[in-house]
């Protein structure tokens, strides 16, 4: 009796894993079946590389994702130089009463609701830089310097996690060698974590990526090329939040799906490229 | 020499970048606090209505935030609701049950949901939701319940995990004397492993409410609108905090709505505050409740 019980639940716990997988596949294969249409219309690259012109009837989708990547970047590398600061502060530079503080605000900053920085971002920031450096004000520039706040968190807590999980004896030798604090963080402990924050990179990255209201309210949605960082730029997430077609059937609407699966493959490539370094870590190891 | 001058210049940035990022972050909540609380108060979210006739469902509520409040709550508590057994299982399936391989391969797919845009979520439930309507019936359109499956299934990787996390932490010797003693796997699970995790998982569950009530991207494809009352069935459209604020930051007529909007922000961290000290203080008695009962 007892043993049937336990089979049965674990064929439960297994459905329910189950489940969770076929519909994560699911989301994948709902977007190329809906997406069909416009594959079928345009020849293939003009879809991914091409220019939004509804007058020729092409609807590709390269301009979104340039102008992902025109804002995600800059986000990255201007949110890099603060988290490499507060991780090295967290892991080594503070005192232990300092790090439990900062660790539980920047733990905190992770929960603020973005919505939040988007509409705090309309108001101070944009005015800003309309006033102080021209152009519209809505702009890839605006855009990258709140997510830059926003992806901060997760990047601090991945490198101070790695950062103090080198192992303590080899801190402590070089502790006992006469290493200064700042010391014992730059030869010691960062080559040991590089790995683990190389992980914290790339998640970073992939949420900027993701990010839909950041870019949405901030980064003036125009279609086209940016130019430079004062220029508005769509993003891929801003073009599926803004289609509205009445249409269900135009290509037009059609379009997102598109950006549905490019994002879904960026969400892949990076996944894949964490369980690399992760793997080349345990191989050194 | 050339060294300990990089050595006293990175120690100085690093000082220098931690001051710059609290101090934009407590400069932005300060700001909110500056603009917001002014605002807040009974009329902010119910307007000129009596507050106890709105709650009773007697009375609606025209210029407060007392709907988008209701349809944020009735939000979290389907997802979660929706999200929990699944999530919970699946993770209970990883940390117990799974061999090794098929744990992998299932921890790729959940990382892979963990990043999924929350677009691309609000996508395929706004996907599912038209093709409902054109195959099995047309009262199906994008709705509160919609918006609830599209949630649950956001935060289902958080709920996983943290179950996943929560279990494989315990020690060996809690996870081997009940076995020792003669109990099966199940009774284990339930008696020992459950309780001596729960406090983590439980922790786990409130920051992925939190971030049901955040969620922006996902409800603005399924169904939240800027005025709809207070939702009706699960086959409505309704109002949501988040949304709100979006709606207003790119609408507002006038100072009195931008100054609506601020409030609204402020009840939005204030939740997300509450549902984090929340979380910290589970992890902290929860675990020792569960197991002495006292």
């Amino acid at each position: 009796m007892k043993t049937s019980g336990d089979a049965i639940a674990k064929a439960f716990f297994l459905s329910c894993a189950g489940i969770s997988a076929v519909m994560t596949s699911a989301v994948f294969l709902f977007m190329i079946v809906l997406g069909l249409p416009l594959f079928r219309k345009g020849s293939f690259m003009d879809i991914w590389m091409g220019t939004w012109s509804p007058a020729e009837g092409v609807f590709g989708i390269g301009h979104m994702i340039a102008g992902t990547f025109w804002i995600a970047i800059p986000a990255v590398v201007l949110s890099l130089p603060l988290s490499l600061g507060t991780s090295f502060v967290i892991a080594g530079l503070g005192g232990p009463r300092l790090r439990e503080t900062l660790i539980s605000l920047v733990r905190f900053m992770t929960g603020i609701p973005t919505v939040i920085y988007g509409f705090l971002g309309i108001f101070l920031l944009v005015p800003l830089i309309r006033e102080e450096l021209g152009g519209p004000g809505m702009c890839v520039l605006a855009a990258s310097m709140v997510l830059a706040v926003l992806i901060t968190p997760t990047m601090v807590l991945f490198f101070s996690h790695s950062l103090m999980a080198v192992d303590p004896a080899h801190v402590q030798a070089a502790r006992a060698l006469g290493a200064g604090r700042i010391q014992r963080l730059l030869y010691v402990m960062l080559p040991e974590a590089l790995g683990g924050m190389a992980t914290g990179l790339v998640l970073a990255l992939g949420r900027a990526l993701g990010d839909t209201l950041i870019a949405l309210m901030l980064a003036g949605n125009a279609l086209g090329m940016p130019a430079g960082f004062l220029d508005p730029a769509r993003t891929l997430t801003g073009h599926i939040a803004l289609v509205q077609a009445a249409d269900y059937d135009s290509l037009e609407f059609r379009s997102i799906f598109a950006c549905g699966i490019a994002l879904y493959l960026f969400t892949t490539a990076s996944v894949i490229a964490v369980r690399f370094i992760e793997r080349g870590k345990k191989e050194a190891a | 020499m050339m060294r300990t001058l990089m050595e006293k210049t990175i120690t100085f940035l690093s000082w220098l970048m931690t001051l710059v990022l609290f101090s934009v972050v407590l400069f932005f909540i300060g700001y909110l606090l500056h603009k917001g609380l002014p605002v807040l108060g009974r009329s902010l979210v119910f307007g000129e209505t009596d507050p106890m006739q709105a709650i009773l469902g007697r009375a609606r509520v025209f210029d407060g935030l007392f709907p988008a409040v209701m349809g944020t709550l009735y939000l979290v508590l389907l997802s979660t609701a929706l999200a929990l057994p699944i999530g919970i299982s699946a993770g209970i399936y990883l940390a117990e049950y799974a061999p090794p391989a098929a744990g992998r391969r299932f921890g790729f797919f959940f990382d892979i949901l963990a990043g999924i845009p929350s677009i691309v979520i609000g996508l395929f439930g706004f996907s599912v939701a038209v093709f409902l309507h054109k195959h099995f019936s047309g009262r199906i359109s994008p709705c509160l319940l919609i918006s609830a499956l599209s949630l649950a299934f956001l935060v289902l990787p958080y709920i996983i995990r943290s179950t996943q996390v929560a279990l494989e932490s315990l020690p060996a010797p809690i996870r081997r004397t009940a076995p020792a003693l003669g109990a099966t796997r199940l009774q284990n699970l339930v008696y020992v492993l459950i309780p001596h995790a729960l406090s983590n998982i439980v922790s786990g569950i409130i920051l992925s409410i939190g971030r049901c009530a955040e969620d922006t991207a996902v409800i603005m494809l399924t169904g939240v609108v800027a005025t709809a009352g207070i939702p009706s069935s699960l086959l409505s459209q309704y109002e949501a905090l988040p949304f709100y604020i979006y709606y207003i930051s790119g609408q507002y007529a006038d100072q009195a709505e931008l100054d609506k909007g601020y409030g609204a922000c402020l009840i939005l961290l204030g939740i997300c505050a509450v549902l984090f000290i929340l979380a910290g203080m589970v992890k902290k008695h929860l675990t020792h409740r569960a197991l002495y009962k006292v």
